[in-house]
């Protein structure tokens, strides 16, 4: 009858050198092979004494048997008996008798069950001793939250299961938890060496995270004033890097977040910095690009499964060319009659928005759609101490690609040169033979097109619904209004400053007053600088 | 000279306007109280209330006409002011309904019981005094379009990034009182109102007084508007919408004349807002939409920028479309006709109703007087 079980699909070495730390530990060797530990354990239990039970409850945690935490588990929940016969028989929940030295099941119930008895005392060695077993489970990943739960715990009863877990310990990731698990022990439990507690500290400093800075602040009063005095030094340098981390984070977000209103605003900053167009039906371009996603998620998904992590790649240049036609539709039908009266244009262009807006809901209903991910945009990964997500990190480099675009397209290309001539000087431009009228009506759909372009990315992060374009309208009125009309790196600049701003306000003024913080910032700005950050000079702007 | 001064002032559109009022101050009690239940010409109290709320609109829309039809500022941050005269009302109203609440606490309203505040926040003072509290439907937006004014107009921010600013403020409003922290009622708003001076709101009677008091203001607003804009400083105000530099040469203070209108605009916005709560029962944060203040804009283009009365018709016109529409069958179709309203008016009726009307008439009988002296007067 096998003593031991392991689990099949672990390395041999491992199984060889548990076999031997297991057995040189716990038991005389030369008893190994006839009687393991839980026969010796068996006939304490059937002794019926608290002390022997006790002495029982070590040998079983030391066992390794597999279901040695489902002994444990019985006798806490007195389901543990002893047979007439002597024999160690367990009741599974089920009611079940299940044979304790072996974890089988059996067939029938031995006659003259005696439930072994416990009282308070052995309840707690018992848990520890579920704990000390968890410490060493097989499975990696109750190693890993045992150990875990010791370094937030600081037990010191937990300290020899995990030296023994340590040493057994093949994982290196899983060893430097129990070394940390540990060294909070070391640090906090009074009575340590000094020279101890002086190395658990340094371990804690090198680990460098929150959950470190409690067992620093408990070193014991009978530690030396030289482990006092490096522990306050090592919470000052970790209160030092969280505070490095989380600025580094509130920058990040603060660039994702300034990504999307850059990505928001660039179309506007053509439509209203180019050409002087309050487009209030901006957002609603936007929205019809997060759509176009939408539309072409769909057809894909039902159609072509196997291309889902095509589909933005589709959904890039289709919500583009949608959105721009429809831009140049809106400019040919209502725009080109409004030049110079911007005010109108404003309204006109809010009326707009409105039958965008129902339109939308109608074909597709009020409720939000979901739009997924493809495969290359989910999951994160870690760098340092901060959880970066992938999909957040390609919306960055997609705003950072279409603000590039753009900024090539109306310096290279000889449409930009087309478009920067009407605006600095329409008779001019036309005098030199190019059709203002074609010109405005490009441009316009250049910068619908933008905010299709726009709507694709936020798809990605918000929710798709008619009025998706509404919460990003402001926004991007005060990023090209801060950044300064008619200028491009304005809007950058604009976007990202305004992102991190509003993130590094987030903690201490929480989401809505830093939002309003920075809209009154914005207000008064603009009174010290109605022209904003970058302002055009030159005549252009009399206008 | 005083009478003279009045009657100078008003034009025969003006004299019209204020005769329809007058004539409605007369007719709609009599047509709701004497008149039976029964009969064809009966006037019910619901309808009472509408129209009451139709004329807060017709204030709002004819403050805004004084900005942007007359000083040529967009505002877009009027149904801010609006909303703040409805909660200066409302604070009152809620400090009225005393221990009556659901939580019978005397002193602190229902939602302030509700989050475990002990006490009356500072800026709740004085709201149980009726005087008070009118007052500070005047003074919180004017204070408010004084002080954001003055920063404005003094460093001449004009045009479309005004009403861009202005906008920006609304949706800061907008999101403060979102906030249950701001003790404004939060999501919620104020509303459960019992009593106003003694009188239960709810009852008919104190409906049909809300209602005359609307239609009261109306007529005292439209009649210092008018003031305004046929006095000298209207003259400087239109001057400023039509050519600000020129003015400011011509040795004008610009920005004091556009502050004072801007103020007071605020101010009629605010009492609009102020009667507005007690005949709806309720004003909470998205009074501070965006998009409300954008529509009052609309209210005031389509029934004619710059005629004061076309303001009103305006609002009386689109809010009665509206609440035709949305009661239908037609619903989910108003945003398609308020869309296309937007756009119509701005591209095909860019003087509005009123202003289309006149435009007309003014060609008619010219018209008429070429046909009378053929050939004898040249064309100017």
């Amino acid at each position: 009858m096998p003593a031991f079980r392991f689990p099949s699909g672990q390395g041999l070495l491992a199984v060889v050198a548990r076999l031997v730390l297991v057995l040189s530990l716990l038991v005389p060797f030369g008893l190994a092979a006839k009687a393991g530990p839980l026969d010796d354990a068996a006939a304490l239990f059937a002794a019926d004494s608290f002390s022997d039970t006790a002495k029982a409850i070590d040998l079983v945690a030391g066992s390794d048997a597999a279901h040695a935490d489902a002994i444990l588990e019985a006798l806490a929940d007195r389901r543990l008996f002893v047979s007439a016969d002597k024999k160690l028989v367990y009741k599974d929940k089920a009611g079940a008798a299940v044979d304790a030295l072996t974890g089988k099941k059996l067939e029938a119930e031995p006659a003259g069950l005696a439930s072994v008895r416990i009282n308070n005392r052995l309840r707690s060695a018992i848990s520890n001793a579920v704990g000390q077993m968890t410490l060493q489970s097989p499975d990696p990943a109750k190693r890993r939250a045992a150990a875990l739960a010791v370094y937030k715990s600081r037990d010191a009863a937990s300290e020899d299961g995990l030296r023994k877990a340590s040493r057994a310990e093949k994982d290196a990731g899983i060893k430097s938890v129990q070394q940390l698990a540990l060294a909070a022990i070391m640090a906090t439990a009074p009575g340590k060496p000094d020279i101890d507690r002086l190395t658990a500290i340094e371990v804690l400093k090198d680990q460098g995270d929150r959950e470190a800075l409690t067992p620093l602040s408990l070193v014991p009063a009978d530690a030396g004033q030289g482990v006092k005095d490096a522990a306050r030094a090592a919470v000052a340098e970790i209160n030092n890097r969280l505070a490095l981390w989380s600025g580094a984070q509130n920058a990040w977000y603060g660039v994702s977040l300034g990504s999307v209103l850059l990505l928001a605003a660039i179309g506007l900053a053509i439509t209203f910095g180019v050409m002087g167009i309050i487009n209030m039906a901006h957002g609603e371009m936007v929205m019809i690009g997060a759509y176009v996603t939408f539309v072409i998620q769909e057809v894909i998904r039902q159609h072509v499964p196997g291309l889902f992590d095509y589909s933005l790649a589709i959904a890039i240049p289709a919500s583009f060319i949608v959105a721009g036609v429809i831009g140049i539709a809106i400019e040919r039908l209502v725009i080109r009659h409004l030049y110079g009266r911007p005010l109108e244009t404003l309204l006109a262009t809010w009326g707009i928005s409105l039958i965008l807006q129902q339109a939308v809901r109608t074909i597709f209903g009020p409720t939000n759609r979901e739009v997924g991910a493809p495969s290359f945009m989910s999951g994160s990964f870690r760098l340092g101490l901060l959880d970066i997500t992938y999909g957040r990190v390609w919306i960055v480099v997609f705003a950072l690609l279409v603000f590039l675009a753009v900024l090539a397209l109306l310096r290279f290309t000889p449409m930009g040169l087309q478009m920067r001539a009407v605006t600095q000087n329409r008779r001019m431009a036309a005098s030199m033979g190019i059709r203002t009228a074609r010109i405005d009506a490009l441009t316009f759909g250049l910068g619908s097109g933008i905010a299709g372009l726009a709507g694709v990315a936020l798809s990605q992060i918000d929710n798709v619904s008619p009025n998706l374009g509404q919460s990003y309208i402001i926004d991007s009125f005060m990023v090209v209004v801060f950044g300064g009309v008619g200028n491009l790196w304005g809007t950058l600049v604009a976007a990202l400053s305004l992102g991190i701003a509003n993130k590094f306000l987030e903690p201490f003024a929480g989401a809505v007053l830093g939002k309003i913080a920075l809209l009154v910032f914005i207000i008064l700005f603009i009174q010290k600088r109605p022209r904003g950050l970058f302002a055009l000079k030159g005549r252009a702007i009399e206008q | 000279m005083l009478t003279n001064r009045f009657l100078s002032m008003l034009d025969a559109r003006g004299r019209i306007f204020l005769g329809v009022i007058a004539a409605a101050i007369v007719l709609v009690p009599i047509l709701n109280l004497v008149v039976p239940a029964g009969s064809a010409l009966h006037v019910p109290t619901w309808l009472v209330s509408l129209l009451g709320k139709y004329l807060c609109y017709a204030i709002l829309a004819l403050a805004l006409d004084l900005v942007w039809g007359y000083a040529g500022i967009l505002s877009l941050g009027h149904g801010a002011f609006f909303a703040l005269g409805g909660y200066a009302m409302g604070m009152y109203l809620m400090r009225q309904i005393g221990a009556r609440g659901v939580y019978a606490n005397p002193i602190l309203p229902d939602f302030m019981v509700f989050l475990n505040w002990k006490e009356l926040p500072w800026f709740w003072y004085g709201f149980d005094m009726f005087p008070f509290a009118l007052l500070m439907v005047l003074l919180a937006p004017g204070l408010l379009a004084f002080v954001f004014g003055w920063f404005a107009f003094r460093s001449r921010v004009t045009g479309v990034y005004l009403s861009i600013i202005t906008q920006a403020l609304t949706y800061a409003l907008l999101l403060a009182f979102f906030r249950n922290d701001m003790g404004f009622g939060g999501n919620n708003g104020l509303t459960d109102f019992k009593d106003i001076l003694g009188f239960p709101v709810q009852s008919d009677m104190t409906r049909l007084v809300l209602f005359l008091l609307t239609l009261l203001a109306l007529a005292l607003c439209y009649i210092l508007a008018r003031a305004i804009v046929t006095s000298k400083a209207g003259k400087v105000l239109v001057a400023v919408r039509d050519a600000e530099s020129r003015t400011r040469f011509l040795g004008f203070g610009v920005e004091r004349y556009k502050l004072f209108v801007f103020t007071l605009s605020a101010m009629m916005a605010g009492l609009a807002g102020a009667l507005y709560v007690p005949q709806v029962g309720i004003i909470n944060p998205s009074e501070f939409q965006p998009g409300n203040s954008i529509e009052v804009v609309i209210w005031v283009a389509v029934g004619g920028r710059g005629t004061l009365i076309g303001a009103a018709i305006g609002a009386i016109l689109v809010n009665f479309a509206k609440t035709t529409f949305t009661t239908g069958a037609l619903a989910p179709y108003w945003l398609f006709a308020l869309g296309a309203l937007f756009v119509l008016t701005t591209l095909y009726m860019p003087k509005g109703v009123i202003g289309t009307y006149a435009e007309w008439r003014e060609r008619r009988r010219e018209k008429a007087a070429l046909t009378a002296n053929t050939a004898s007067t040249p064309a100017e």
